[in-house]
């Protein structure tokens, strides 16, 4: 019994959360390693494209809301989804034909892309805030618990509650649909196996007679959707502000680079070792180690690892670690 | 022709700093150009080693957080009951991070060739990590708990302001040295990336050892090395000054207390400005200081050697220059300077809020700054830390009349109208991203280009 209640309280302090969290750094961590791969620059305005798209579903789902329309037991923002999608597609588009195209035909080194997206960042920062504020803005509705702590309690006889969001399901859901037609996307149709062999080696893909627009298109389009997906997730399980969004271009900097940039396989799983890692390292283990260890055993400290102020602090000492010993990434990404 | 541009530029800047004091206050001017002042400061130090030596460091934010820790440390009196309740604890976990940093370099020498080299360095980091929580922990709970509302922190050395911008640089340079022996191999945009994730490691250390530095509790009432202004209203000449100065104006008034009562009031004004002025000397000194210095560099051998490195680092490794030596060695000097302006800007505002350190600001703006200023030209960059400061400040009340104008047709409660002037405060990023975008299209060099100086 002890047992069971050590893994419950596991699950539901560190397995749903990291879970959750995991997912929408991974879908955040395949664009930026998508746009890597295809454009060969690293995106700082990622974060506020994120941003842009979550906000354009908040304006949609207010729309929808004031006509009544919701989603019944989910939340309405799904159904805002495909439109928020459609814009940042446009506004993607847009500054690609009016920033980037400009660089990429004159063949500009990274750094140059890098300090352009700088620019486009702080575009679409103020266009952001201009538009819908810097606050905090919550915009879940639906049904909320999947399972309650004490229900579950109830359910089970077990002293510790398992806890489950309807964003956390949700997310997890969202997450795997998009992956699996992205990955299918990419290893099985044509367009999706031209795109990588772009990615690979431009030159070579020129010769067999790829067309780089069409390639260069469909990643500002796959790119905006994941985007603006993981957005609307992380604002649908916490809640929208500009300034978080920002802030989480660099945990997904960090997933994109540990798992081997340029990797969209790596993206994902460096995605879950970062909220991994993240959440079970700023973990207190007391209870834990209680249920597990006999009486004159159990621990009076907190068992934690690094307190929770350097929750962030973690992701990036990862990137380092992992920058010094496989440069490439866990998973081989492209050569540095 | 390159006087030329270099005066009308810095000419046009000081006649908008005027128009400032003229239109708006003198003390909003003279705020503004102390601050244009420290910008630029911190974009000369990016400046050397994105336009010297072409290395992007996208960690200004942390280095200017390590010169406002340092403030801190030397300016704030001590706290001795802290020191004896953990003082020694504190000294011990110093001399043992000392003493890991050591063991780590010197395993890095002898295990060289070892299969295993990394992983023993890092099974030695996470060790110690933990051990360094048990020796410290205690102390540092003792710490925080004295006079947890006001201080729980162990102060500084109570030294005067000026000497913590020195402080500031150093302790900048030995943190670059570390990241740079870490990160300086790695390929340009790797480097910005890791840069600013060091950079964000850092600033949530000074934001949480609050033992160090109060962390988010702040530290209010540093000290100054210019005169208060409550002193200055009650001393002599300061008053006989302010007198002086006004005399014309004081003598049209006949009435006795009217004039007791008017020159109170311009000595209540004048000496906030006169404050201002004293900083504004101050950091005019520093910043010529540093010019003279780093034009004679850049014109120096040694200026000629980086910028060789910078463009061809092959030739410059085959012509036998240390390349990696020089890498650090620049990354520090750049980094030493921001730390210096760091501490710097933490002085002139007073006070040390950690939590206040984000990217947008004090990394991204100063890249700004550079890029917009010219890269590789010491002018430019300077050029480039006032008008981008001024634009950001001067934005607010320029949008504003934007949008009046946009919008008079509306009247005063529309809704849009309302809500895009209470988004007043977000056009200067607007400003800023068009700025950049328009600046790397037309003038990729910036406004003031780098000068190749053939002699």
């Amino acid at each position: 019994m002890d047992f069971l209640n050590a893994i419950i309280l596991i699950s539901n302090f560190i397995i749903v959360p990291a879970i959750t969290y995991g997912s929408q750094l991974a879908l955040g961590a395949i664009g930026v390693t998508l746009i890597y791969g295809v454009l060969r620059f690293a995106n700082f305005a990622y974060g506020d494209l994120m941003a842009f798209g979550t906000m354009i579903v908040i304006l949609f789902t207010w729309y929808l809301q004031s006509k009544g329309i919701t989603f019944g037991l989910l939340p309405t923002a799904l159904l805002a989804l495909p439109i928020g999608i459609l814009f940042s597609i446009a506004i993607s588009l847009f500054f690609d034909k009016t920033v980037f195209e400009y660089y990429r035909e004159k063949k500009s080194n990274p750094v140059t892309f890098i300090v352009v997206s700088l620019g486009i960042m702080f575009v679409l920062n103020a266009v952001v805030r201009i538009i819908i504020g810097p606050n905090d803005i919550n915009f879940m509705d639906g049904h909320k618990f999947i399972m309650k702590a004490r229900e579950f309690k109830k359910l089970t006889g077990l002293n510790e509650g398992l806890a489950i969001k309807s964003t956390q399901v949700i997310t997890l859901i969202t997450t795997i649909i998009t992956c699996s037609l992205l990955f299918y996307f990419l290893n099985k149709t044509k367009t999706g196996k031209s795109m990588r062999a772009y990615s690979d080696n431009e030159d070579l893909a020129l010769l067999s007679g790829i067309d780089p627009k069409k390639i260069i298109l469909l990643t500002w389009v796959i790119v905006s959707i994941l985007a603006t997906v993981a957005g609307t997730l992380y604002g649908l399980d916490k809640s929208f502000k500009p300034f978080t969004y920002f802030n989480n271009l660099l945990p997904i900097f960090a997933a994109t680079i540990v798992g081997g940039i340029g990797n969209p396989l790596g993206a994902f799983y460096g995605g879950f070792l970062i909220a991994f890692s993240e959440i079970a390292l700023t973990y207190a283990y007391k209870k834990f180690f209680k249920y597990l260890l006999p009486e004159s055993l159990e621990p009076n400290t907190l068992i934690q690892f690094i307190s929770t102020d350097y929750k962030f602090a973690i992701s990036f000492a990862i990137l380092v670690v992992v920058l010094i010993f496989r440069p490439n990434g866990i998973f081989k990404g492209k050569v540095i | 022709m390159k006087n030329f541009d270099i005066k009308i530029s810095f000419s046009i800047m000081a006649f908008l700093i005027i128009l400032v004091g003229i239109f708006q206050s003198w003390g909003v001017a003279l705020s503004i150009l102390n601050l244009c002042l420290i910008s630029a400061v911190m974009s000369m130090g990016v400046n050397i080693q994105w336009g010297f030596a072409g290395l992007i460091n996208f960690g200004v934010m942390g280095f200017l957080a390590i010169g406002g820790l340092a403030t801190v440390l030397v300016s704030v009196p001590p706290v001795y009951e802290a020191w004896s309740a953990g003082g020694m604890g504190i000294i011990i976990s110093g001399m043992f991070i000392v003493l890991v940093i050591f063991l780590l370099f010197y395993l890095n020498r002898i295990l060289k060739d070892y299969r295993f080299k990394n992983y023993i360095i890092f099974s030695i980091i996470i060790l110690s990590i933990i051990l360094l929580k048990f020796i410290s922990g205690p102390s540092i709970d003792r710490i925080e708990s004295i006079d947890a509302a006001t201080s729980g922190f162990l102060g500084g050395m109570n030294l005067p302001i000026v000497f913590s911008w020195f402080v500031g640089g150093l302790l900048s340079a030995g943190v670059a040295f570390i990241i740079g022996k870490v990160c300086l191999g790695l390929r340009s945009d790797y480097l910005a990336i890791s840069t600013l994730l060091i950079s964000g490691i850092i600033v949530s250390i000074v934001k949480h050892e609050e033992w160090l530095s109060r962390g988010v509790k702040n530290v209010i009432g540093l000290k100054r090395p210019a005169p208060y202004e409550i002193n200055l209203q009650s001393s002599e000449w300061f008053i006989k000054l302010v007198e002086f100065l006004n005399t014309s104006k004081l003598s049209k008034i006949i009435n006795v207390i009217e004039r007791e009562d008017l020159l109170k009031e311009l000595v209540i004004n004048s000496s906030g400005i006169f404050v201002k002025l004293c900083f504004s000397f101050l950091f005019l000194f520093v910043l010529c200081v540093l010019l003279y210095f780093s034009e004679k560099a850049l014109r120096s051998p040694w200026g000629r050697m980086m910028r060789a490195i910078r463009d061809n680092e092959e030739a410059a490794k085959a012509m036998g220059k240390n390349v990696v030596k020089q890498h650090l060695f620049i990354f520090m000097l750049g980094s030493a300077i921001i730390g210096f302006a760091g501490a710097m800007l933490v002085t002139y505002d007073g006070l040390f809020t950690p939590s206040s350190y984000q990217p947008l600001r004090y990394t991204f703006l100063i890249w700004v700054m550079v890029l917009l200023g010219g890269t590789g030209n010491n002018y430019g960059a300077i050029l480039g830390g006032f008008a981008v400061w001024f634009i950001w400040i001067e934005s607010a009340p320029f949008a504003l009349f934007l949008i009046n104008l946009l919008t008079f047709q509306l009247d005063e409660g529309n809704e849009i109208k309302s809500h895009l002037i209470n988004s007043i405060p977000y056009f200067r990023y607007l400003m800023m991203g068009l700025g950049l975008l328009l600046v790397m299209r037309y003038r990729p060099k910036g406004l003031l280009p780098e000068k190749i100086i053939s002699k």
